[in-house]
């Protein structure tokens, strides 16, 4: 008797393996939001073709997204472990500025360095951040509120009523704002990649789970014997580089920088992990579902002007799509939850 | 008799002490486990065991005392410290990760990986089911852990620990929601892991289980060590002895009263998933006590009832008249109090003062052209406050500089300022150090004896056998036993709080009483 109980489990365990795979891509978030992109992406190209066919178009669509791809990647790796950034606009725009002196001063310095002094700017900035949070034990959302205000007045103080104009910046840092590889460009490929290394990361390192483990419950992570202080002080390090980068990108891409520079971004990047499936209270999501999330609110921006619709509107659209990602996310998990209850009682019943 | 070779037990703990603020949970702490034993651990409710396990598991650190592991001195500082050194505990409530499968929740910070240290998921698949193979459960591993029956968190909690490979498995009531089939699984796992050589330390409200599994039995009581014995060498009924070390009677200050009418009557209350087709009633000048296991729903019983939680079916009904559901204000004013379990939490605002916390649902009553002073709200609390004896130097002191059995004072003082007909009271001596236990055993006895309906929610089963009138039972969400105080014994409830299908012993005298009582 025994036998046959095991047995069609078993059976059912292997012959479903595709039927489970579909049923994952199915209920994807990922997925979901991808569709809304390419439905908004083919809406906008009837309404006007030279959207996408452009080969401005095209290139537009790749790149203007790409500084707050960054941004939503590391406010991600930020929101999993039950946390929140609210300061990388900020460091987006002191960043920026830092890269147009830094070329100011030193004319001749080669580009990958900028790259690099740029992340590490956002790392110290995103310690800064992490420390506070992990030792003084006071909520992200107040730190980064804090910090955010803190290094825009830094940046204001820093800059006065100075800008980083085009002239200031060399032709080679400009052009890899608009440089294509393959069609693609360089900007986008680079955001893609640190995509994919953080995804990477997040999904197949042991450290990279601990994060949605200390989001998913703090409390037990600590009595798990997890570290942490360690990995909630590495993910504010990794979104405040990938802020600094995006900086660094602000300045390739739009060549000018004033002191409103990166303003509203942080919200964006909320926004877009949000949409992506990265729930609020940690623990679950993905870079991926962020990084779509932030091309949709991107696009979103673009189009709707082409579809005549109104700038109040715009915004009033992009909110009822948090709110609706909020409210999809509140029926599913209730519904799940009452299912798992009812096969509780079934199972109880029937032993 | 193995326990005597000479050899370095494998942990060792001696004159442990632990304070937490001003309650001493482990006066002198003493536990010595020899490898290949598996070693029981008892005592009551607040006897320590699970303070003593938390040092040993790195979570707290002890005070003073001497704490030896494989022959070392130790002092974990952390968890981790802990697990590195060999050391799995399973502690009472699961702690695992909802959002996260349940493979990686056995197997966090430990995954099997392939090269470039990435996580093999198809091994730690594998290896889960491995493990649940050797359980001889079917719980799928990759499914979330969110929505997972206590008794299969339960289970996780043990392949955890058996993945560990440790030489010390510490076990706080794993067999506490488990059926008979999976205790027997886990004895026979514990079993297999002793004859490796690994100690093991069981602590379980079980008596019968102790001595079906164990070799050697230490007791505890009151935050201090009483003895340990070869379990050949014992008897269940001098165990017992042991862990109470004094007649019920004695600390339960229980006076006699005449039960008038009928004040709470609840009726085939029912909610998905968490409690069954539950009924009794409660009247006027009686103490009824709900027993059961930590889980087996009784708070949600009563947050229900007071309508904090909705239910499905049912009705609850107060003197008669149908109290509705998922509206506690409505409840307040029928007449029902809730003193809930968790103090700091739910039962008061910790950070305000003694008199405000007292005067908060009095307030509307003590307002002039709408504001509330300082002075109004003394004089109201004042006479409650006096009257249940709260220890405090002033009204206006912070209610979290107060000792737990004062907060406890505080929260009940709050309720009897409503005048209520009826009083659930949660746990009503959890934390509290056993002078104050017996004035608030006291001053429960005397509001039944002034004619209020009291429903008394325990898991010190002889708070229950010692301050009840009336014992219902509760197992699993269902109502398995109805006893009368004279029918009441430790064997009884426990067995029929452990039964839920059987319905053995437990049934047929509920059956009996109900009878008697109808």
């Amino acid at each position: 008797m025994s036998d046959t109980l095991v047995r069609p489990s078993a059976e059912a365990a292997d012959k479903s393996r595709a039927a489970r795979l579909l049923g994952q891509a199915l209920r994807s978030r990922e997925i979901a939001v991808f569709a809304v992109l390419v439905l908004l992406l083919v809406v906008a190209t009837i309404a006007n073709p030279r959207f996408l066919v452009g080969s401005d178009g095209w290139r537009d669509l790749l790149v203007t997204p790409s500084i707050l791809l960054l941004l939503a990647v590391g406010q991600t790796a930020v929101i999993i472990t039950r946390n929140v950034d609210l300061s990388v606009g900020s460091t987006v725009g002191l960043t920026a500025y830092a890269v147009g002196k830094i070329f100011v001063e030193f004319p001749g310095i080669p580009v990958v360095v900028v790259f690099v002094i740029g992340a590490l700017i956002g790392a110290v900035l995103g310690l800064i951040n992490g420390a506070l949070v992990a030792f003084g034990r006071v909520p992200a959302l107040v730190v980064t509120l804090g910090t955010m205000y803190i290094y825009r007045g830094v940046f204001l103080e820093w800059a006065g009523s100075d800008r980083i104009n085009a002239g200031d910046l060399p032709g080679r840092f400009l052009s890899l704002g608009t440089k294509q590889v393959l069609t693609i460009p360089v900007l986008t490929i680079i955001a893609l990649v640190v995509l994919a290394v953080v995804g990477f990361y997040l999904r197949s390192m042991r450290s990279g789970r601990e994060f949605y483990a200390i989001g998913s419950d703090p409390a037990a992570a600590r009595l798990y014997g997890l570290p942490v202080t360690r990995r909630v002080l590495g993910a504010f390090i990794l979104c405040g580089a990938l802020a600094g980068l995006a900086g660094v990108f602000y300045a390739a891409r739009y060549g000018t920088v004033s002191s409103g520079a990166g303003r509203n971004l942080e919200l964006e990047s909320v926004a877009a992990a949000v949409i992506g499936g990265v729930a609020i209270f940690g623990g679950t999501g993905t870079v991926w579902g962020a990084g779509i999330g932030a091309f949709l609110l991107v696009t979103i921006d673009r189009v709707l002007p082409l579809l005549g619709i109104s700038d109040f509107w715009q915004r009033a659209v992009v909110g009822a799509l948090i709110i609706a990602a909020v409210a999809l996310d509140r029926v599913l998990s209730l519904r799940r939850e009452r299912q798992l209850k009812q096969a509780r009682d079934e199972a109880r019943n029937a032993s | 008799m193995s326990a005597d070779s000479g050899t370095a037990p494998v942990l060792e703990l001696r004159d442990v002490t632990k304070n937490f603020g001003p309650v001493a949970a482990l006066r002198s702490g003493r536990l010595e486990v020899e490898a290949g034993s598996i070693h029981a651990f008892l005592g009551e409710n607040g006897a320590g065991k699970s303070t003593l396990v938390k040092v040993v598991a790195g979570v707290h650190r002890r005070d003073s005392g001497v704490f030896r592991f494989q022959g070392n001195d130790v002092d974990f500082s952390s968890t981790a410290e802990s697990k590195d050194a060999g050391i799995a505990v399973i502690y009472q409530e699961p702690t695992l990760f909802p959002h996260l499968s349940v493979m990686e929740n056995i197997f966090m910070g430990r995954q099997p990986t392939k090269s470039g240290r990435r996580i093999d998921y198809a091994r730690m698949y594998a290896e889960a089911q491995a493990l649940f193979t050797r359980l001889g459960v079917a719980i799928d591993p990759r499914r979330t852990a969110d929505g997972l029956s206590i008794a299969d968190q339960q289970v996780i909690e043990i392949a955890k620990a058996m993945s560990l490979d440790a030489t010390l498995l510490v076990m706080d009531e794993p067999t506490a929601a488990l059926s008979g089939v999976e205790v027997e699984r886990l004895f026979t796992i514990a079993r297999a892991l002793r004859d490796e050589g690994r100690a093991l330390v069981f602590i379980s409200h079980r008596i019968d289980e102790v001595f079906d599994l164990c070799d050697t039995v230490t007791v505890m009581r009151d935050g201090e060590y009483v003895d340990t014995r070869q379990i050949a060498e014992v008897t269940p009924d001098q165990v017992v002895a042991l862990m109470v070390g004094r007649e019920v009677s004695d600390l339960f200050p229980k006076t006699e009263t005449e039960a008038g009418d009928v004040v709470l009557e609840v009726e085939g209350l029912s909610s998905l998933g968490t409690f069954h087709d539950v009924s009794f009633s409660v009247r006027a000048g009686e103490i009824v006590g709900l027993a059961g296991l930590v889980g087996a729903g009784r708070s949600e019983i009563a947050r229900a009832v007071f309508g904090i939680d909705g239910y499905d079916a049912g009705s609850v009904r107060l003197s008669g008249k149908r109290i509705p559901p998922r509206r506690p204000t409505a409840s307040i004013r029928a007449g029902m109090a809730l003193v809930p379990e968790d103090r700091r939490q739910q039962g008061l605002v910790i950070d305000q003062s003694v008199a405000r916390n007292i005067a908060a649902l009095i307030r509307t009553r003590l307002t002039r052209l709408g504001l509330i002073t300082s002075r109004a709200e003394n004089k109201a609390v004042a006479p409650w406050a006096a009257k249940l004896e709260v220890k405090t130097n002033a009204l206006d002191m912070d209610a979290s500089t107060m000792s737990g059995g004062n907060q406890q004072k505080v929260a009940i003082a709050k309720w009897l300022s409503t005048e209520p007909r009826l009083l659930i009271i949660d746990e009503p001596t959890r934390g509290i150090d056993v002078g104050t236990k017996s004035e608030v055993h006291r001053l429960l006895s005397d509001l039944a004896a002034q004619g209020m309906a009291v429903l008394m929610i325990s898991s010190e089963l002889p708070e229950v056998l010692g301050m009840a009138d009336r014992v219902v039972v509760v197992c699993e969400g269902r109502v398995t036993a109805e006893f009368d105080r004279s029918e009441a014994t430790p064997e009884t409830v426990m067995h029929a709080a452990t039964h839920v299908g059987g319905h053995e012993a437990g049934a047929t005298l509920a059956e009996g009483v109900e009878e008697v009582t109808a």
